[in-house]
């Protein structure tokens, strides 16, 4: 019968990602509900050094494939390798991160595995002994419970809202060949542009300061910059500033952009349509500037400030340096 | 070349969302029904493709009898014929479900490439592509953002957080479509007369051959959590309406 709690853990260039952790600690909390062990698969070359650091978030085994094939992550490679770990140790339930690389990945493996999928969950839990994964759907209008039949009973989480609690373990590092056949690989990543802006991305960050049609232009923007600067922020946007060719696509929160969950979301002349709001709503404390006081927006935030942004805005950017100093 | 594109019939983005009483789905009276956003790029980038290497482009759709309009809009946009997988028993099919349809389906015509969107925004679940590219055995390039196609190859632009891939693979593969990818065009009219004209092959699962039976199943939709709104920060002094949000931010929230 399939037993235990895994985990795919999620490396970059040689570091595990932040929701590798998350998943860990998540995975822990569900193992320990059912009294079954924590395994993770992690693959990559050259990373098995990595492997104790999943134990100190409670992964009991971590079962490690290292080829040079399966660096840079390319789908095909990893999701056989996965799906070849997974089914000689069949495990009930398999959780990955809902991040780009994740959500990639999640899905073929579904279909590898002919086995059900909760993508984006935002809460997972153990009922009558089985995963029930939370998860919002129409961008988070509303929310379904997803139960899932087969096995493993897959989900992926959303990075950010899942706590990543340190244990106090070491894992159990196991080899495992992940018997690629080069030939059976089809894509290949030609070319990796970095951002070199160091920005956190969006569905990463733990503070966004986002910017709508109010902004005026692009030059606008620089205030918010000045203010994510100062917070440790990362700058968002509204579709119209997208759309104005003042941000990049990359920027656009939303239900057609990217659905963020962040600790705080100040939004300047951002009028809160249902699409933005659908990609922000779970933001813990919502902030709101903007001049209209019968903006939407005001109706989901915390705190809102009727005013001209272009004044407001300076002057938070100087009040955040005084108490962070 | 023969390109396949995979379109859905979801809300409008506008829609408000009401859960029924039982929690059983969403109320979908009043609701107006538009092609997936996503799949919009795909019908797009399918169709410039058609432009520059000829050849036939066929949209599939599961969905209920009204998917059709979405079919038709296609056929509008410029596309060829349609199959519609129309069968009670799909309505609340999963992913792997609506793939396992669409690639029967899919089988039954040739293909060199298909584009998919890269998430349904109905179910957010961003499955169906690489599952649909799974089970036909083969490659996908998901979410991207740049297409081009070069000497039998795909060269694809996929956005990651903090960085932009390259991909390159051989056809026959699968794309999802991302946002940026390109700019939809509208159906013109003489697109939306020529549609009424153009063939759509209407199958339920028994003609397809396949099971109904979904694995992963919503056995409860909710709200969302009730946000209301909170404080006003009142004054007329813009400075000193920030430095109380800054002390709040600080001290309350305890998030900076
Ligand atoms: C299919 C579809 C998908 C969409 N997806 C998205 C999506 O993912 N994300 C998204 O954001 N939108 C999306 N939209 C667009 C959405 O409907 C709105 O048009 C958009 O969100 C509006 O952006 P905005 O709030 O920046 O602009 P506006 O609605 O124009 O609001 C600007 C606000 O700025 C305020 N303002 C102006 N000047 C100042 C000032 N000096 N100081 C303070 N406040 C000021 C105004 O009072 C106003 O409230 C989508 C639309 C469609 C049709
Ligand atoms: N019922 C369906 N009919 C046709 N295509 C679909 C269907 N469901 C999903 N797809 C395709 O798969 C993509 C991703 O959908 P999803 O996995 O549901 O988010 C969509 O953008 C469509 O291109």
């Amino acid at each position: 019968m399939a037993k235990g709690v895994w985990i795919v853990a999620e490396q970059r260039d040689g570091a595990l990602r932040k929701i590798s952790f998350e998943l860990a600690a998540t995975a822990r909390k569900l193992a320990d509900q059912l009294g079954e062990e924590v395994g993770a698969v992690l693959c990559g070359s050259g990373i098995e050094g990595l492997a104790g650091e999943l134990g100190k978030y409670g992964v009991d085994k971590v079962f490690v494939a290292d080829s040079p094939l399966l660096e840079p992550y390319t789908t095909d490679a990893h999701a056989a390798a996965v799906a070849k770990v997974v089914k000689e140790n069949d495990p009930a339930i398999l959780l990955l991160g809902a991040s780009t690389q994740g959500k990639d990945l999640s899905a073929r493996l579904a279909g590898k595995l002919a086995t059900g999928l909760a993508t984006d969950c935002t809460d997972v839990k153990i009922a009558d002994g089985k995963l029930l994964a939370i998860r919002p759907m129409y961008a988070g209008k509303c929310f379904g419970e997803v139960v899932i039949s087969s096995f493993p009973q897959m989900a992926s989480l959303r990075p950010n809202v899942f706590p990543a609690t340190e244990g106090a373990k070491a894992g159990e590092v196991v080899k495992f060949d992940p018997a690629l056949d080069e030939a059976q690989l089809k894509t290949k990543v030609l070319e990796v542009q970095k951002d070199t802006s160091g920005k956190v991305d969006l569905t990463e960050a733990d503070i966004i300061v986002s910017g709508g049609r109010g902004m005026k232009g692009a030059e606008g923007y620089a205030i918010l910059e000045e203010l994510a600067g100062v917070l440790g922020a990362t700058v968002g946007a509204s579709r119209a500033s997208v759309d104005a060719g003042w941000r990049p696509q990359s920027d656009q929160v939303g239900q057609t952009g990217k659905v963020v969950s962040p600790n705080l979301y100040i939004a300047c002349g951002i009028s809160g349509s249902i699409q933005h709001l659908a990609g922000m709503s779970s933001s813990k404390y919502i902030v709101a500037i903007n001049k209209d006081a019968e903006a939407p927006i005001f109706t989901k935030a915390d705190y809102g400030v009727v005013d001209d942004l272009f004044k407001v805005v300076p002057e938070l950017t100087k009040e955040c340096k005084k108490l962070l100093a | 070349m023969n390109i396949v594109a995979c379109v859905k019939q979801v809300p409008d983005t506008e829609a408000q969302i009401r859960v029924k009483p039982d929690g059983s789905g969403i109320e979908e009276g009043g609701i107006k029904w538009v092609m997936n956003p996503y799949d919009e790029f795909g019908v797009e980038e399918a169709l410039r493709l058609k432009e520059k290497t000829g050849g036939e482009l066929t949209v599939v759709s599961v969905g209920p009898a009204r998917a059709m309009e979405t079919i038709r809009t296609a056929l509008a946009m410029g596309a060829d014929k349609g199959i519609h997988v129309s069968d009670p028993g799909l309505d609340k099919a999963d992913a792997f479900t609506t793939a396992t349809a669409l690639a029967a389906a899919i089988k039954e015509t040739p293909y060199d490439i298909i584009f998919c969107g890269q998430r349904a925004i109905d179910d957010d679940s961003a499955q169906v592509g690489a599952i649909l590219a799974e089970l036909l055995g083969i490659p996908q390039v998901t979410v991207v953002t740049k297409f081009e196609l070069t000497d039998g190859k795909i060269k694809a632009v996929r956005p990651i957080e903090g960085a932009q891939l390259l991909i390159e693979c051989p056809l026959p593969a699968l794309v999802t479509a991302q946002k940026g990818l390109n700019e939809p065009r509208y159906a013109s009219l003489p697109g939306i007369m020529k549609a009424k004209k153009k063939p759509v092959d209407v199958k339920d699962a028994a003609a397809l051959g396949i099971s109904a039976e979904s694995k992963a199943r919503v056995a409860k939709c909710i709200p969302p959590p009730a946000r209301s709104a909170g404080r006003i920060i009142g004054g007329d002094d813009p400075a000193a309406k920030a430095a109380e949000l800054a002390k709040a931010l600080r001290e309350e929230a305890k998030v900076i």
